[in-house]
């Protein structure tokens, strides 16, 4: 489970298109699209290229997952179930330091709320869901 | 369909609209706003203020049920819920159809109308609908469009409804943003934008205040809004300031509130429209935007990129440019993407970082910078209707104390988000 208290993420559902992203994740492993022919990134998972609409040249690619924290909200009236009882909470934004164009969300485990260091380095971890299924998340960099 | 996008005007080269000041805004009817429906009064339901909302339109437009051909909704009436599994009512309430939305057939049987040639009840929200219903009448599609947009607010809280909220899963693209708690809908993007633009420009959430308090204002002038019949009060600074917090920085006044009502227009041909009551309010252009950003969350750039391009198409579809605009009601559905549009459109000279100052100068009805005349979705409630409905009035000259004390003979008026949404130009003249 989370390591935010009372925290009860909903769990991800693997698609045809998304199933070696969430057996990557639960590898410890994140990877990315990458399109051979633009020599882009891209996430979350589409079936095309968006730069060049092609799916033909679409391959998975591991990377680092370091990043930076861009902005921060914090969440104090969530409309989603499982996330009520560990209010108040981060919700960061993410940019990889590989490509600072690919975002990822971060609720920032570690991270008391409202006290997130805008610009601050953070680094890769996983954390469990309901189902066992592992997701990608981000906390400051040792 | 809705699905079918043809119809739009979404790309840039498109040149001049090729029915610009062909086709005209002549009526438009409100219906009675509440907070939610109770339930029970069923001329309050959907379907019932909807008639009301169109025969007020009718009768604004000196029309008879006989000149209307034409019938346009959404069923994106933002209701987020079926009535079901509560019982139903007699008929003609007996469905979802009536009571958390109101289609074609059903106000064309329970108006009695009987010349309609033309039905569309999946026109998307009301942005992208209006701009339908003037390329519909200019096409030829009908003459004359009856063109309404209801939006039902039942019991319960808001979003705390919906059944993916409450799920323990995440299915498709929801994957990768449901786990880390992102809502649907315009709140978290944008507000993470704002964030952005309060980063890049040096800004705070404070410099929303004076909008906030301005819309306020602006919807206490206005006879028929939620304001001005239930909560008749103007908010203080202190007031917004120490808003109960909802998603920090964003509070409860940044948030337009859902209320149960439908507003109506009828778009008619410009030949139509000489001999009627009204003076016609002329449809210069119409354009839409739709699109994604490149990741998760889109970023600031990509929406001030989104609304300059819509800017780009509205100018070159019209013919007018920035210093053209007389009135302008842009969304306002949370106030923190507003100055997307203020900016990206750049009216009255605003450039990208400036909105907060411009709203802390005089943006008064009374004042040289009217912006939001409408009093907007935070000043009425959440119609999405009034920017329009404003727009009309303001141009016709019957905004009553609403009335801007500048030039008022074109308008712009869009909603809903940087990224998606449908803008109309109107005018007083049809060149």
């Amino acid at each position: 489970m989370s390591t935010i208290p009372g925290l009860e993420r909903p769990a991800p559902v693997p698609s045809d298109l998304t199933q070696p992203f969430w057996d990557a994740c639960n590898e410890r492993r994140l990877v990315l699209q990458n399109c051979t022919n633009c020599q882009r990134l891209q996430y979350p998972p589409t079936q095309r290229c968006d730069q060049c609409g092609s799916g033909d040249n679409l391959e998975w690619k591991e990377v680092e997952g370091k990043g930076h924290i861009d902005v921060y909200m914090v969440i104090r009236d969530s409309r989603i179930r499982g996330f009520r009882a560990a209010q108040p909470i981060n919700f960061a934004v993410i940019t990889l330091d590989e490509d600072p164009g690919i975002n990822f969300l971060s609720n920032l485990p570690g991270t008391p709320p409202g006290e997130v260091p805008v610009g601050a380095q953070v680094e890769l971890i996983f954390e469990e869901t309901s189902t066992g299924q592992l997701v990608h998340e981000w906390q400051g960099a040792a | 369909m809705v699905s079918d996008r043809s119809w739009m005007r979404d790309r840039e080269g498109l040149g001049l609209w090729e029915h610009r000041g062909k086709v005209a805004v002549v009526g438009w009817g409100q219906s009675h706003i509440d907070r939610r429906w109770d339930g029970v009064t069923m001329d309050r339901s959907c379907g019932g203020l909807t008639k009301e909302a169109c025969l007020k339109a009718l009768a604004d437009a000196g029309l008879s049920l006989d000149d209307i051909d034409g019938l346009i909704t959404s069923a994106e009436t933002r209701a987020e819920q079926t009535w079901a599994p509560r019982p139903y009512f007699d008929p003609p309430y007996d469905t979802e159809d009536g009571l958390t939305f109101t289609s074609a057939d059903w106000i064309e049987r329970e108006l009695g109308l009987k010349n309609i040639q033309y039905r569309k009840s999946d026109a998307p929200y009301i942005g992208p609908m209006m701009g339908l219903a003037a390329q519909a009448v200019g096409d030829g599609l009908c003459e004359t469009a009856l063109v309404w947009y209801p939006m039902v607010n039942l019991a319960g809280r808001y979003g705390h409804n919906n059944p993916q909220n409450n799920s323990p899963e995440a299915p498709g693209a929801s994957a990768f943003s449901l786990p880390w708690g992102y809502q649907n809908g315009a709140m978290f993007n944008n507000l993470v934008i704002f964030q952005q633009y309060c980063k890049k420009y040096g800004k705070s959430h404070d410099g929303l205040a004076d909008l906030c308090l301005n819309l306020r204002r602006n919807g206490l002038l206005t006879p028929w809004s939620y304001y001005a019949l239930h909560e008749p009060y103007q908010l203080t600074r202190e007031d917004y300031l120490n808003g109960r917090v909802i998603e920090e920085p964003l509070v409860i006044y940044d948030c337009d509130r859902p209320v149960n009502t439908c507003a109506a227009f009828i778009f008619t041909t410009a030949e139509r429209a000489k001999d009627l009551r009204q003076k016609p309010i002329y449809v210069l252009n119409h354009a839409q935007n739709g699109g994604r950003g490149r990741s998760t969350m889109a970023t600031l750039e990509e929406h001030q990129e989104a609304v300059a391009s819509l800017a780009r198409k509205m100018w070159e579809g019209s013919g007018l440019g920035p210093d053209d605009v007389d009135i302008f009601n842009p969304y306002d559905g949370y106030l923190t993407f507003t100055q997307q549009f203020l900016e990206g459109f750049q009216w009255h000279g605003v450039k990208w970082g400036e909105a907060h100052d411009f709203y802390a100068d005089d943006i008064r009805v009374e004042g040289s910078h009217p912006f939001l005349s409408s009093g907007g979705n935070n000043g009425t409630g959440r119609t999405r209707s009034c920017l329009f409905s404003d727009s009309l009035e303001q141009l016709r000259g019957t905004a009553g104390a609403r009335q801007v004390t500048v030039k008022a003979e074109t308008a712009l008026a869009g909603c809903n988000t940087p990224d998606s949404n449908g803008f109309l130009m109107l005018s007083k003249e049809p060149d």
